[in-house]
């Protein structure tokens, strides 16, 4: 393990290579990268957009050394990122971080909007291992669903299923992606639940484990700037996003529940609210 | 062992169970963390520096790796004394000393949160009179003799805790630096910080950092901080902390033979994460043993015998 960040922490000029529009504020980014590729479902890239800024991103996708990361607009970096064109530069360092571990052989999937990202390679992989899986996405509305094709086109192999919620109903079931979940686990029996999306769904879906004494893997996102573990930015309790997680387990989860959901570090290393 | 008895360090009045300390700037941002250092096996640890004032980082990236070290200029974040004086209560049973990290942009500004970090509970003060790349803090202060009296002074006069000066290798005289600092009755010196810096990326032909100039740290400047430290050893009488590249239990040694009472790790922990304070103490040990060393006192300065 000593020392095994060293060749992949070092930045790497790459240029866009395809961007695929997947809602009015979410764009699919697929570069080149040897390193990335090599990325197991859950870990994370930082992305350098030159002259504005670098930040933290999910890997969403590998084939062969292509590597995406899907990305939401919510400020001038992503923003940016997402304006960025086919064969502009990028620079990218990672992956980092631990990954979701696959355990059992029937797995509940809950991903929150963008949350979904990392889970989509989680998803393949289960597929592959031949893991009966189930997907349940949720957003505010039809527009903001993504991968419904790509979970569509997964939905055609065996023993995989995609669920959808909105909050209004354009699509699929209406109401939250956790009231989903919760009904899944009160009927059916599942070795294991991954998470990702927004940290009050997250803790939601922290507690239906319990509730359920299910397994459970969540990937936690927080602001950071070192990525490998010494900058102390990111930290939640006594772990380390960046290095500790990014995906905790339910005993971890359960040692920092006085600050999941609630509290986070800011760029100024102060306490706020999430 | 990271507490056998051969490794015990009395360093300016506190009680160290070995030499490693946490450098400042590395983790030492919440209690929890500073709380899995000492858990880890550091003999001390420092905290991030800390101003009067919170004060946001810069825009990423703020640290990047080279082949020979890290390069960083994250800009000084920190919430502020008055807040992060709760994070200094809650580490009143803390197994090490704590060491408050502090910076400002005059010697009423140091005096005035060493302050406060002595109330909060603090065992010792550091000044980071070295800062590389936060204009008016850094430089600017760091490479003045005048000025680092008056700042020790300062502070000399608002705690009674020992006070340590971190000094910058940015100078052309670094041992002018310390005997400043100890005419005017500071405890320790902390030698040193990180060494001014910059990459470019030759693809995109622009500085990677966001702040163009950084610090660099790692095992490329150990050679030059153990030069400084084996400099200002010959000069002052006060304990010298030793920092620059310190990855390996045979650094750790090679700073104490050069003169340093204790020392600092900070990059290495990218590459050896927490462990690395168990490591090195190890080593040490191992060293003190196969050398029939009877302290790890003895060796410091032992480089310089004629």
């Amino acid at each position: 393990m000593s020392g095994w960040h060293i060749d992949a922490n070092q930045i790497r000029t790459t240029s866009i290579q395809k961007v695929v529009t997947e809602t009015d504020s979410v764009k699919t980014i697929y570069f080149r990268d040897t390193l990335c590729a090599s990325a197991k479902p859950g870990q994370f890239v930082m992305v350098w957009i030159p002259s504005v800024d670098e930040i933290p991103l999910s890997i969403s996708s590998v084939n062969g050394i292509l590597v995406s990361v899907t990305v939401k607009e919510v400020g001038e970096a992503t923003r940016t990122l997402n304006r960025m064109k086919e064969g502009e530069l990028i620079g990218v360092r990672g992956p980092f971080g631990n990954y979701f571990r696959i355990l059992g052989k029937t797995a509940l999937l809950v991903g929150g909007g963008v949350g979904t990202a990392p889970l989509m390679l989680l998803a393949s992989k289960l597929v592959e291992e031949k893991v009966k899986t189930v997907v349940a996405e949720g957003a505010k509305t039809r527009s903001e669903l993504l991968f419904i094709n790509q979970l569509a086109k997964l939905q055609n192999k065996n023993s995989f299923k995609a669920i959808f919620t909105t909050d209004d109903g354009s699509y699929g079931t209406k109401g939250l992606v956790t009231d989903v979940a919760e009904k899944l686990l009160s009927t059916e029996h599942f070795d294991i639940i991954y998470a990702c999306g927004n940290e009050a769904m997250t803790t939601k879906i922290f507690k239906l484990a319990e509730k359920y004494e299910t397994p459970m893997q969540a990937s936690l996102e927080r602001f950071m700037y070192c990525a490998i573990g010494i900058c102390g930015s990111c930290v939640i309790g006594k772990y380390r996003v960046c290095r500790d997680g990014p995906v905790f387990n339910q005993v971890q989860l359960k040692e920092v529940e006085d600050e999941l959901g609630k509290i986070r570090l800011n760029q100024k290393g102060e306490k706020v609210r999430v | 062992m990271f507490n056998a008895e051969n490794l015990k360090v009395k360093l300016a009045g506190l009680d160290l169970r070995n030499p490693t300390i946490l450098a400042s700037g590395i983790l030492g941002i919440t209690s929890k963390s500073l709380e899995e250092v000492a858990h880890a096996g550091a003999g001390a640890v420092t905290t991030k520096s800390v101003g009067l004032k919170p004060r946001e980082g810069y825009t990423n990236p703020t640290v990047i790796q080279l082949e020979c070290g890290l390069l960083n200029a994250l800009g000084l974040p920190n919430p502020g004394i008055h807040k992060f004086s709760e994070e200094m209560r809650e580490l009143s049973n803390l197994e090490v000393p704590l060491i408050l990290s502090v910076y400002g942009y005059s010697a009423k500004e140091y005096g005035a949160v060493a302050k406060v970090g002595e109330e909060s509970g603090v065992d010792a003060v550091e000044l980071n009179l070295s800062c590389p790349h936060v204009r008016g803090v850094g430089a600017e202060i760091g490479q003045n003799p005048e000025k680092i009296k008056e700042i020790v002074r300062e502070v000399k006069a608002q705690v009674k805790v020992p006070v340590f000066a971190k000094l910058s290798p940015n100078v052309s005289d670094i041992v002018c630096l310390a005997e400043a600092a100890v005419s005017c009755g500071v405890d320790g010196i902390t030698a040193i910080n990180t060494v001014r810096a910059m990459v470019i990326d030759v693809e995109t032909a622009r500085p990677v950092l966001s702040n163009k100039i950084g610090g660099l740290s790692g095992g490329a400047v150990k050679p030059v901080a153990v030069r400084c430290v084996y400099e200002i050893f010959e000069a002052v009488k006060v304990p010298i902390i030793g920092c620059g590249g310190i990855r390996t239990w045979k650094d750790a040694v090679e700073f104490m033979l050069a003169g340093a009472s204790a020392i600092q790790v900070g990059s290495a922990i990218a590459f050896e994460d927490l462990a690395v304070f168990k490591s090195i103490t190890d080593g040490i040990r191992k060293y003190l043993e196969k050398k029939n060393i009877k302290s790890v006192n003895e060796i410091v300065g032992m480089a310089h015998r004629r």
